[in-house]
């Protein structure tokens, strides 16, 4: 287990370090210049701006210092186009929103998906499981910019209890987290149908069917942990995904997430603030991945053992 | 198939020799049994004929997608226009098939573009393998590592200006058509931007397969009878590799649709004159509450071609590869 953690954390660091070199230099190359935004500058202003942040020395410079005050001080720097604000400060404003909206619609998921899938394993080839794969397949096609208007008419507009959109009452959560929760339970419940199959087809079934284990025994002891484990491997780059990519859904339902960030920053060009979102992001998808891999620990004995 | 006909032919006492199936017919015969798979094939085709021929015959017929009528904006189906019209009076049938055509385009070209850096990467990675095919295959994956939407907006900022140059470049010295060339000119960073990132699964796939190839029996008797590597590369290997490329190029046509329409949506993708569903929707669902035709006619198109190219594509690769047909 010590040498899963071992590897994971270093891949994360090479990742990590690889993500934000890229994006370091990818994002200067984009034309314009963060403080074009504002009414024609001065030069001289333009110069004293630049001076402020550090993008008036060299880019190898400006890369050094970047590492540096990460490491050292642990500082993200201030962003460019919000004046005064530190990234650090907008990342931990949206975050939390984007973790209880991502944390949600995942757990929305796995209660939808994972059943489904199941169900259609257990009914191999019958209409059940058609009817399981085409809800599926309508997860994946039916997506959230035409799910979202959808739940806003008919579910928002009757209901008086539900705001359309917005992000001031604690009910809020409810439409965007249904939305977002469609794409992953679809991914989940194919996958868990193939790994069931899979493991349904395996001896040790037979043989606790043989010996006349009831079948809802047989898939909660014997073949639910097995048969889990190609959709928890998914669950952990969904996680990071879905927190950080769910810039749609909170276009549609005004949503005080970190997506709009990472857009905004790119098209403003603030270099400061899309390098630190990159960063956590990258840091994110590492802790996800390693908690799905403790978990495929957890659920196979052949992995501990090893 | 072939089995249970053999079987029937020694219980009907046949002594003709059963005549082999080729891969291509077997999977044909299996593709054809599939339902779902075959309505997604037809709504595929039917699709691509509705906006790549029936739409250009009715714009040279004189339906303009993009006329302005303000005095006729949001007529209800079949009063102006096959579906009504939109928020400016537009004819809304002649706009969802040119947004269609848009959106096919970018989905399309960039297919291609993966397919051929997928597979000339993936195939040699595979087919040379060791260090070099090991390197290749550690590039991809910490590439894959990256957010993917997040770096495709990324690079699409980074070259649209050397797009546009070049678009000004071929209108101002070589006396293109700057109308045409303005609007293609908007199609490719993003083309070029999806395709970029998204070649990378692609690789994945070509490589394993071309890895395989490489170690079967057939190339080894290729090898020894001095045969270059590229003769063996294009004449054994390629072909060999056809199946997966082809479901894996069929999937990856709706989910670049997918990726093209959420970057228009979010403002980052089409820009006008051009239109494509993701815009569509993003516009229609404006008058959500008093005009839905704006927004339902492009998000079923949209979502039906989805639909379509997904079943199509699950249904090829159960019939080309059915060992891998369980998930």
């Amino acid at each position: 287990m010590l040498k899963t953690i071992f590897s994971r954390v270093t891949q994360t660091i090479v990742v990590v370090f690889l993500l934000v070199t890229f994006v370091f230099f990818a994002v200067r190359a984009i034309p314009g210049n963060p403080f074009a935004s504002e009414k024609a500058l001065a030069p001289e202003e333009q110069a004293a701006l630049e001076r402020q942040y550090g993008l008036d020395k060299p880019i190898s410079i400006q890369y050094f210092n970047y590492w540096k005050n990460i490491l050292t001080e642990g500082d993200f720097g201030y962003s460019l186009a919000m004046k005064g604000r530190k990234v650090s400060t907008i990342i931990s404003e949206s975050f939390p929103v984007s973790l209880k909206l991502g944390v949600l619609s995942l757990i929305l998921g796995m209660g939808l998906g994972i059943p489904l899938g199941i169900l259609a394993a257990l009914f191999h080839n019958r209409w059940q499981d058609y009817a399981a794969m085409v809800i599926a397949m309508a997860g994946i096609c039916i997506v959230a910019f035409v799910l979202g208007p959808i739940f806003q008419l008919s579910i928002a507009r009757p209901l008086s209890v539900l705001n359309v959109a917005g992000w001031s009452r604690p009910a809020d959560i409810i439409l965007p987290s249904i939305t977002l929760c469609f794409g992953v339970a679809a991914y989940l419940a194919r996958l868990t149908r193939g790994g069931m199959l899979d493991v349904l087809s395996q001896d040790y079934i037979r043989t606790a069917r043989a010996k006349g284990v009831p079948t809802l025994q047989i898939i909660t002891k014997h073949a639910l942990r097995p048969a889990l484990m190609p959709a928890v491997t998914f669950l952990g780059p969904a996680f990071a995904g879905i927190i950080t990519g769910s810039f749609v859904v909170e276009n549609i339902f005004l949503v005080p997430g970190m997506g709009k960030h990472f857009v905004l920053g790119i098209t403003s060009n603030d270099y400061n603030l899309v390098l630190g979102l990159v960063l956590f992001y990258g840091i994110l998808m590492g802790i996800a991945n390693l908690l799905s891999d403790l978990a495929l620990i957890f659920m196979d004995p052949k992995l501990r053992n090893s | 198939m072939a089995m249970t006909s053999l079987t029937q032919n020694i219980k009907g006492k046949t002594l003709a020799t059963e005549k082999g199936t080729s891969l291509w017919a077997d999977a044909y015969i299996r593709l054809k049994k599939n339902k779902l798979a075959m309505l997604g094939g037809i709504v595929v085709i039917l699709i691509l004929i509705l906006c790549f021929i029936i739409a250009p015959i009715l714009a040279a017929s004189g339906m303009n997608a993009n006329e302005q009528d303000l005095t006729n904006r949001f007529t209800g189906v079949g009063e102006k226009g096959v579906l009504g019209t939109d928020q400016l009076g537009r004819d809304l049938f002649m706009r969802v098939l040119e947004g269609g055509q848009i959106s096919l385009l970018v989905a399309i070209m960039a297919t291609c573009m993966t397919v051929t850096i997928g597979v000339i990467y993936g195939g040699i990675a595979g087919y040379v393998g060791g260090t070099l095919g090991n390197t290749m295959m550690r590039i991809v994956d910490g590439l894959l590592a990256m957010p993917f939407l997040i770096i495709v907006i990324l690079f699409r900022e980074i070259i649209t200006p050397y797009i546009d140059t070049l678009a000004k470049f071929l209108i101002d010295d070589w006396g293109w058509n700057d109308n045409t060339v303005l609007r293609f000119a908007n199609l490719i960073p993003l083309t070029i931007a999806i395709a970029g990132f998204g070649w990378l699964s692609m690789g994945r796939i070509v490589r394993s397969a071309a890895a395989s190839l490489s170690k079967q029996e057939f190339v080894e008797a290729a090898r020894s009878l001095g045969i270059s590597h590229r003769r063996i590369l294009f004449r054994h290997i390629l072909p060999n590799m056809l199946g997966p490329v082809i479901i894996y190029a069929t999937l990856t046509i709706p989910s670049f649709i997918l990726y093209e329409a959420t970057l228009s949506y979010i403002g980052l993708g089409i820009e006008p004159p051009n239109s494509s569903w993701g815009k569509l929707i993003q516009e229609g669902a404006n008058y959500l509450e008093t005009n839905l035709t704006v927004l339902a006619v492009p998000a079923v198109m949209f979502s039906l071609t989805l639909f379509a190219f997904n079943f199509l594509g699950d249904g090829l690769r159960d019939a080309l590869d059915p060992k891998a047909s369980k998930d």
